[in-house]
């Protein structure tokens, strides 16, 4: 069995506010689950209540099984949280940090000083190591923050907008980061609300709204919602190609079952049959020699089914 | 809901990611919170405030029997130690556990350092017991440098050998009294969220709040204190002065004094019932 999460009609109220509503969602195996809704949707209360921060009102939260109300110490032994971008005691350096993560894990000395030289190799924090974290910025704050989630090298991420705090390059880097951890036996669940991120390097996404779960699905299948049971790709290409030569060339290979235009250089396809079919069409348009620059599934689509989603539970 | 169809495939690099180490029992965890927190105690602003505290509270007294050479204080090893030390160290235990213990619990709400330490595998307790051991320990350097001071202020009136077993009964008691106050300054930290509230309501609390209460219950209304932290801090000096008269009546005033039973037992009670409210406190506490 592969890591896993699971929320069991998990409810928090605040008074008359209901920001989580009967939450019911299983996550398992190794992937990328991107945790998506507006702001004050229940997202960190949902994180908050993975990680027993604050309590749910009803229902119960579990990683890989083990509840976490009830046992809190070990359900958390095997995950690793970054929650609303947290401080660090200002006069320990971002070594010192680690060295009391890791030893709160229970990781041998040798470990954790090996580790903490690769997680913040990973973080580009290296020079910093021994500096106190009190003079940091919030975004060399965050990067130590994320470095202190891997140490462990846990099953299990929950990570709460991980890019706050960050400039682009560091939004970038921590993107980067994300992608490179999913590997087997890892289960990646983000919370955002920057569908780009969530496109990038999530394989599934779940849109809260109101607390109240609106979906749960994979991108392909959040892709196929808005281009009619295909998957919408943007394919980017090195200069501009006239409708004449989309005809001939793109359209009429098996697999495309529509397009249109972005720009001049860009094109929307919708690709019919799978990733199957999503593999023989990159293979085909890279044969072509037509300059083929990017094949990427289209983010327009998850912010299709996002806007639609989240308006529709407005007018609920 | 939709079930998902993982579609997508993730790419498998490296090796397959488990949780490292085997996480310690909570007293270790605990212990580690401390090392970690007194580090950063001693590295902190604050213990060169107390530092300084400390050198003027010395400095004034050094100053005074320097100058005025009052005979009932360098008269003999006994009175010069059991008013110098004892007039210090209920001062400086108050300043230690407001400066070191006022925001210990509410500042991991306010700084957010607690959402650092709280997504750990790590039961609260242990980080209430982690964060007392190190406002304990930190307190305890300060009183010690105190102690050392006075030594060695005393050495030059009655040489290294006139120290007696009294002094060391007497810093046993004052260890018993911070471990009571933290006790109370952590209870009072854990109903904030809010560091200046803990910090404030601590200071004002033992700085004029329990003396105020203490004496309008002996005065006014004749009551014994007996509930009353800083009513037991006048054991510190038994072992120097001797336990004096429970009850003295004068000018109609009733005056108490705790026993050294009554007092060590005020201090134990304290200690256990205010630790384990706290703890009640902070184990419901949310970081919302």
């Amino acid at each position: 069995m592969g890591p896993s999460l699971e929320a069991r009609a998990l409810t928090r109220r605040f008074g008359s506010f209901v920001a989580v509503d009967r939450l019911s969602l299983r996550v398992e195996g190794s992937k990328c689950v991107g945790f998506l809704g507006p702001n004050g949707a229940g997202k960190t209360t949902t994180l908050k209540m993975f990680t027993d921060l604050i309590f749910p009102t009803d229902g119960e939260a579990f990683i890989n099984g083990i509840s976490v109300q009830r046992e809190r110490k070990r359900a958390l032994s095997s995950c690793g949280a970054l929650i609303e971008s947290p401080e660090i005691y200002g006069s320990l350096s971002p070594r010192e940090a680690l060295e009391l993560v890791g030893a709160l894990r229970g990781m041998d000395a040798r470990e954790v000083r090996s580790r903490t030289d690769e997680v913040l190799a990973e973080v580009k924090m290296s020079e910093w190591a021994d500096q106190k974290v009190g003079r940091f910025s919030k975004g060399m704050k965050q990067r130590i923050n994320i470095a202190s989630t891997l140490l462990s090298d846990p099953e299990v991420l929950l990570l709460d907008e991980p890019s706050t705090g960050l400039d682009p390059r560091g939004m970038a880097e921590v993107r980067q980061i994300i992608r490179a951890l999913k590997r087997e036996g890892r289960l990646i669940f983000f919370s955002s609300h920057i569908l780009s991120e969530v496109v990038d390097v999530c394989d599934e996404v779940a849109l809260l709204d109101k607390g109240k779960l609106l979906f749960f699905d994979t991108l392909s299948n959040v892709s196929a919602r808005v281009s009619g049971g295909g998957v919408s790709v943007d394919a980017e290409f090195l200069s501009p190609l006239s409708d004449e030569v989309v005809l001939r060339e793109i359209a009429s290979v098996p697999g495309v079952g529509g397009w249109s235009r972005l720009d001049e250089r860009r094109l929307s396809l919708t690709i019919v049959g799978g990733a199957g079919a999503r593999s023989t069409v990159l293979a085909a348009l890279a044969s072509k020699r037509l300059g083929l620059v990017g094949f990427h599934e289209s983010r327009s689509a998850l912010e299709d089914v996002y806007l639609r989603e989240i308006s529709v539970g407005d007018s609920a | 809901m939709n079930a998902p169809t993982p579609t997508s495939v993730t790419p498998s690099e490296g090796p397959p990611a488990g949780s490292l180490g085997s996480v310690p029992v909570s007293w270790s965890q605990a212990v580690l919170m401390s090392r970690y927190q007194f580090r950063d105690y001693l590295r902190s602003r604050r213990f060169i405030l107390m530092m300084g505290i400390v050198a003027a509270i010395s400095a004034i007294l050094i100053t005074v029997v320097v100058h005025f050479r009052p005979a009932g204080i360098i008269g003999n090893s006994t009175a010069f130690y059991g008013t110098l030390w004892t007039s210090g160290v209920e001062v400086l235990i108050v300043f230690a556990g407001v400066i070191f213990g006022g925001d210990a619990i509410a500042g991991e709400f306010q700084n957010k350092t607690g959402y650092f330490l709280m997504g750990l595998p790590v039961k609260r307790w242990s980080v209430y017991a982690g964060k007392y051991l190190a406002a304990f320990a930190a307190s305890l350097v300060t009183i010690g440098v105190y102690l050392l001071v006075l030594i060695a202020f005393g050495s030059t009136y009655f040489g290294a050998g006139a120290l007696s077993l009294d002094l060391g009964a007497s810093f046993v008691l004052a260890v018993l009294y911070l471990s009571a106050l933290l006790g109370t300054v952590f209870l009072f930290s854990s109903l904030f969220k809010t560091s200046m509230y803990g910090v404030l309501i601590v200071a004002v609390m033992f700085l004029f709040g329990f003396t105020l209460i203490n004496t309008l219950l002996e005065d006014l209304v004749g009551i014994e204190p007996w509930f009353i932290v800083t009513y037991a801090d006048a054991v510190i000096g038994y072992p120097f002065s001797g336990v004096p008269h429970h009850t003295t009546r004068f000018a109609g005033v009733t005056s108490y004094a705790p026993t050294y039973v009554e007092g060590i037992a005020i201090m134990i009670g304290y200690f256990l019932w205010t630790t384990l409210v706290g703890l009640l406190l902070f184990e419901r506490e949310e970081f919302t």
